[in-house]
């Protein structure tokens, strides 16, 4: 399938070309990446690993229409997201990417469903976000704010809002970082289950090596650059998984 | 309900405290603004409907006398459209069981009818029947302060004749709507009083019969007043015409247009006061409020909130805080116009108020709400607009502090660490600590304000009774006298001193620059009536020129050493050029004063005089002022002391009123900003302040390191209040200025000591109820929830 991918163009989601980016930190420059080239095919998991300060978060940033690089091109659905207004940027956002955060970032005064709701509300094609607290397993926590749920609970919330809108993309930034294993195997169960259920293309940044094997690939990411890239011939249930 | 909306609503729950605080604030300058404009607009209204409906004369005029057949030649003049002949005459008013002298105005009305002009509105009774001569109608103060009904008798000595009287209706003037006697400080309705009676009798009794001594005329549709004016007064100068006067110089109207000026500066300052207040805690509320939802509003760009849409997500919240406290303005300042405006109705004695709130005015009082709200948090909500999504993902970075200017002298000795803390952090935010202390001064202000009118009045009786007029009674004569009469009053049992007094009626002029008032002749060494400088000292009226108010040297362009003339419009109407020899400090009026012996030189009238002052054994005061007012040459008999008595009484109630609305209004600013930058520490600080709790600080060293700064920011503020009250009044002062009256700026110390305990009480209140949240910290809790 992978295979299939590279020769058809037409599955390439994302194309990225020679990102930099170069932050200024009151007298430090700082490369967080320095020259990336990276494409993502549809319906794929991807894995991108590195330690922490290796740029996983500025490149997830770009691709996810965040933060614009400093020299370089992403393009998505034909669009260049570089030369792309602040109003196109919105609109990718609203209707291409979700995003699934390490801390979770709901929003504290809305339930569950209210904290899906709000991004229902803005998408074209929405599922019910009933049935996208459904998928995560919250069917029962629905009316729940934030800080009656735990952290696994709370995390899979923002999947659901993440999915609920149907991207094209998943864009997770250590979804597990902030929970125990168990949790976060749960949780891991829940994205595995997306990407096979609706075929949405996932990127989960880790540092976590252990999570690299669900993956269909891996990007290994350090000092800005990308230092391989390997296909994972021994795919691994997330429930297999353990650390 | 869309879920953005559900977070809006939730959050100003949670925030409901701050929110209401601040609405509070909006709520006090909506209410202001509502109260000035609705209550000015409706007097206003019931004003000229007043006008209209009892046809308010547009010029009048008074001399000695004319025959009435002078009015055909006044009724040719261009650009009148109706003129109307009157008798006035001065009384003194005996009233059964009123030991006070009295004096009253006697207006002829034609017999048995409504005048053409000035037409009078009757509250009970009737008009005077054409055959009777001695019925009245009188005054609706006078009649309500003596408890006159009609059929009630009382007698008035009118030239010197006694006449006994009918009350036979009850009723008010369009041309006496503020009936203070000329020259008063205050209306005292219990010794002034307006009496309309019918012509015939009344010229019979002022021997004006077939002649007439006032008339009142408005003009043609397009006429110009001042044209009228001069022709007018060239007929009428034969006649001992003093010069005619407009609407302007009508002393009735032109005390309503300098209160409602008044009012009008009170619309403008304190709602301006107020507006900004609000907008100043509205900003750092928001601009708390988007920093702690840093992440939330990334997470809402994420997801693909635009950024307008974002931003509107905060003003809406801000328009919500802002509506609460229209609502509440908008029915506080209902409430509160009602109540000002029936008082004022009162007051000035207007037949009915048309109170009414206008749909304008409130939809000014919204706009201008809004209108500060949005811009006072636009920077904050622009934050929230342009913070870039992947920015606000990572958490804000610590805040940045330096060693303080104190540190930097190297007296940090001195201070504890949590002191140190309370200095950094005040020196980290200058801005946003001025504006705080800002806020605070703003409201010591308006307290100062407040208490102000008390203040000033006092001085202004103190200087005026206290220092210039020292005399106990003030009889005034029906025409210039001869000087022997001096020694009739001296020789009354119980008359201690008597002082002469002569009165001439002038047009001073400079140039193209004219005012009509008096020059005042009084004895040089006088201990009864003595005029002050402007630093209050006693100077001696000068014999080769003349002394005159303050203001009327602004009116007219002079200084001290500069030259005047002087139109003299009575006996042989001399003019004479007189040098200014300084200038006097009076607060009610303004006029010229000499020598009286010098004064009566200049106008060629040997040692008449117009009046008598009179020191008097208090045990004889009734028995002299009877004598007085029985004698056939007084025109009036004044009582100096009891006046201000009255006046101090009435005066009591209205000042304690306005000074608890101002220490609502002003407690309610302190409040609202001490309680919003209390809790926005807290939240600001609420981590840091329980981490010292876990690292073994007490609570009352917490409490300290956050209520402190507090106290930091009133103790600055109250001073700076001193001065922002001190301006506020001086504001206040320079708009009432006018030739009627002029209020010192005096502030007494126990005011600023009154506007700093309120503004320190608000501020203990307030950091009462912090302190209460603070002591319940949940250190746990706290520490967990990330930044």
């Amino acid at each position: 399938m992978k295979q299939q991918a590279e020769q058809q163009p037409d599955k390439v989601v994302f194309h990225a070309e020679g990102l930099t980016k170069i932050y200024r930190m009151g007298e430090i420059e700082v490369r967080a990446l320095a020259g990336v080239d990276l494409e993502l095919y549809r319906g794929e998991f991807v894995v991108l690993l590195g330690p922490s300060g290796s740029g996983k978060s500025t490149l997830l940033n770009i691709l996810g229409g965040l933060d614009a690089p400093t020299a370089g091109k992403v393009i998505c659905g034909g669009n260049d997201l570089v030369l792309a207004t602040d109003r196109e940027l919105t609109q990718f956002r609203r209707h291409m990417v979700g995003f699934v955060f390490q801390f979770y970032n709901l929003i504290p005064s809305l339930t569950a469903r209210e904290n899906v709701q709000i991004v229902t509300e803005i998408a074209q094609n929405p599922m019910p976000a009933e049935r996208a607290l459904e998928l995560v397993g919250l069917g029962d926590r629905m009316d729940h704010f934030p800080a009656q749920l735990s952290g696994g609970q709370q995390q899979r919330v923002a999947i659901a809002r993440a999915i609920a809108k149907q991207p094209a993309v998943l864009l997770c930034d250590e979804p597990t970082g902030a929970l125990d294993s168990t949790t976060g195997i749960v949780v891991l169960e829940v994205l595995e289950r997306i990407n096979r259920e609706l075929g949405t293309t996932t990127v989960v940044i880790t540092h976590n090596a252990d999570i690299a094997r669900m993956a269909d690939r891996v990007i290994h990411l350090s000092n800005g650059i990308i230092g391989a890239i390997d296909m994972n011939q021994d795919k691994r249930a997330a429930k297999e998984l353990s650390w | 309900m869309r879920a953005l909306h559900r977070k809006l609503w939730r959050e100003l729950w949670k925030m409901r405290g701050q929110a209401f605080a601040i609405a509070i604030v909006i709520a006090g300058g909506v209410a202001t603004l509502l109260m000035s404009l609705s209550s000015l607009e409706s007097l206003r209204i019931t004003r000229d409907t007043f006008y209209r409906d009892y046809r308010f004369a547009e010029v009048f005029a008074s001399l000695n006398r004319a025959p009435q057949g002078l009015l055909a030649s006044i009724e040719a003049i261009p650009g009148i459209q109706t003129v109307e002949t009157r008798v006035v005459a001065p009384a003194s008013l005996d009233l059964p069981d009123f030991p006070d002298p009295a004096t009253g105005l006697v207006i002829s009305i034609p017999d048995g009818r409504n005048p053409e002009l000035n037409r009078l509105f009757l509250r009970l009774g009737r008009l005077p029947d054409a055959g009777r001569s001695d019925e009245v109608v009188v005054s609706e103060p006078f009649a309500e302060a003596h408890g006159l009904l009609p059929g009630d008798r009382f007698s008035a000595v009118i030239q010197g004749r006694r006449q006994n009287l009918v009350v036979a209706g009850i009723g008010l003037s369009p041309e006496h709507i503020y009936q203070i006697k000329p020259g008063d400080l205050f209306p005292d309705p219990q010794r002034y009083g307006i009496l309309w009676m019918n012509r015939s009798h009344l010229a019979a009794a002022h021997d004006m019969e077939g002649a007439f001594n006032d008339l009142v005329l408005t003009l043609a549709r397009g006429a110009s007043a001042g044209d009228v004016i001069d022709a007018l007064d060239r007929i009428l100068d034969p006649y001992g015409g003093v010069g005619a006067v407009g609407r302007d110089d009508q002393l009735s109207h032109s005390y309503l247009e300098a209160e409602f000026e008044q009012l009008a500066t009170m619309a403008r300052v304190f709602p301006t006061i107020f507006l900004g207040v609000a907008a100043f805690l509205l900003n750092v509320v928001l601009a708390r409020l988007i920093a702690t939802e840093r992440e939330q509003i990334a997470v809402l760009k994420a997801f693909g909130y635009g950024d307008w849409e974002v931003g509107l997500h905060y003003m809406q919240m801000v328009l919500l805080m802002s509506t609460l406290g229209l609502v509440i303005g908008t029915l506080g300042g209902y409430w509160l116009g009602e109540a000002l405006g029936t008082l004022y109705a009162d007051f000035f004695r207007f037949p009915y108020l048309a109170y009414q709130l206008p749909f304008q005015v409130v939809a000014i009082g919204a706009l201008v709400t809004l209108a500060a709200a949005v811009l006072g948090t636009l920077s904050a909500v622009r934050r929230a607009v342009r913070l870039p999504p992947a920015e606000a993902m990572r958490p804000e970075p610590p805040a940045t502090y330096r060693p303080t200017v104190v540190e930097r002298l190297g007296l940090q000795r001195f201070f504890a660490q949590p002191t140190r803390m309370i200095l950094r952090h005040l020196e980290r935010r200058p801005f946003k600590a001025l504006l705080s202390i800002t806020g605070i001064s703003f409201a010591c202000g308006i307290l100062i304000v407040g208490n102000f009118q008390q203040d000033a009045v006092n001085h202004m009786i103190e200087v005026q009774f206290g220092l210039a007029n020292r005399y106990d009674v003030a009889v005034t004569f029906i025409e210039p006298t001869s000087r022997r009469v001096l020694h009739e009053i001296e020789a009354m049992e119980g008359v201690l001193k008597v002082e002469p007094q002569r009165l001439v009626p002038v047009v001073l002029r400079n140039g193209h620059r004219h005012f009509r008032t008096s020059v005042q002749g009084i004895v040089a060494e006088g201990d009864l009536r003595r005029v002050l400088d402007t630093d209050l000292q006693v100077m001696a009226p000068p014999e080769d020129g003349v002394v005159i108010t303050d203001f009327l040297a602004e009116i007219l362009a002079v200084g001290p050493g500069q030259t005047i003339t002087v139109d003299i419009l009575e006996g042989k109407r001399r003019t004479l050029t007189l040098v200014v020899d300084g200038l006097v400090n009076e607060y009610v009026g303004v006029s010229g004063y000499m020598e009286i012996d010098a004064l009566n030189r200049w106008i060629g009238e040997g040692s008449a005089v117009s009046g008598a002052l009179l020191s008097v054994d208090p045990a004889a005061r009734d028995e002299v002022t009877s004598r007085l007012m029985n004698s056939p040459r007084v025109a009036g008999v004044t009582h100096r002391l009891a006046a201000i008595e009255t006046f101090r009484e009435t005066m009591a109630q209205t000042v304690l009123i306005f000074a608890f609305i101002a220490t609502l209004l002003a407690g309610s600013i302190a409040f609202g900003i001490v309680y919003n930058s209390a809790r926005i520490a807290l939240s600001e600080r609420g981590r840091e302040l329980a981490s010292l709790r876990v690292l073994g600080l007490t609570r009352e060293e917490i409490s300290y390191i956050l209520l402190g700064e507090l106290a930091v920011l009133t103790a600055a503020g109250i001073p700076l209040g001193f001065l922002v009250g001190r301006a506020l009044c001086w504001y206040l002062t320079v708009g009432m200025r006018s030739d009627l009256y002029r209020v010192p700026l005096i502030l007494e110390p126990s005011t600023y000591a009154v506007a700093a305990t309120v503004v320190t009480v608000s501020a203990i209140l307030s950091g009462f109820i912090v302190r209460h949240r603070l002591h319940r910290l949940d250190l746990v809790a706290v520490l967990k929830t990330r930044e």
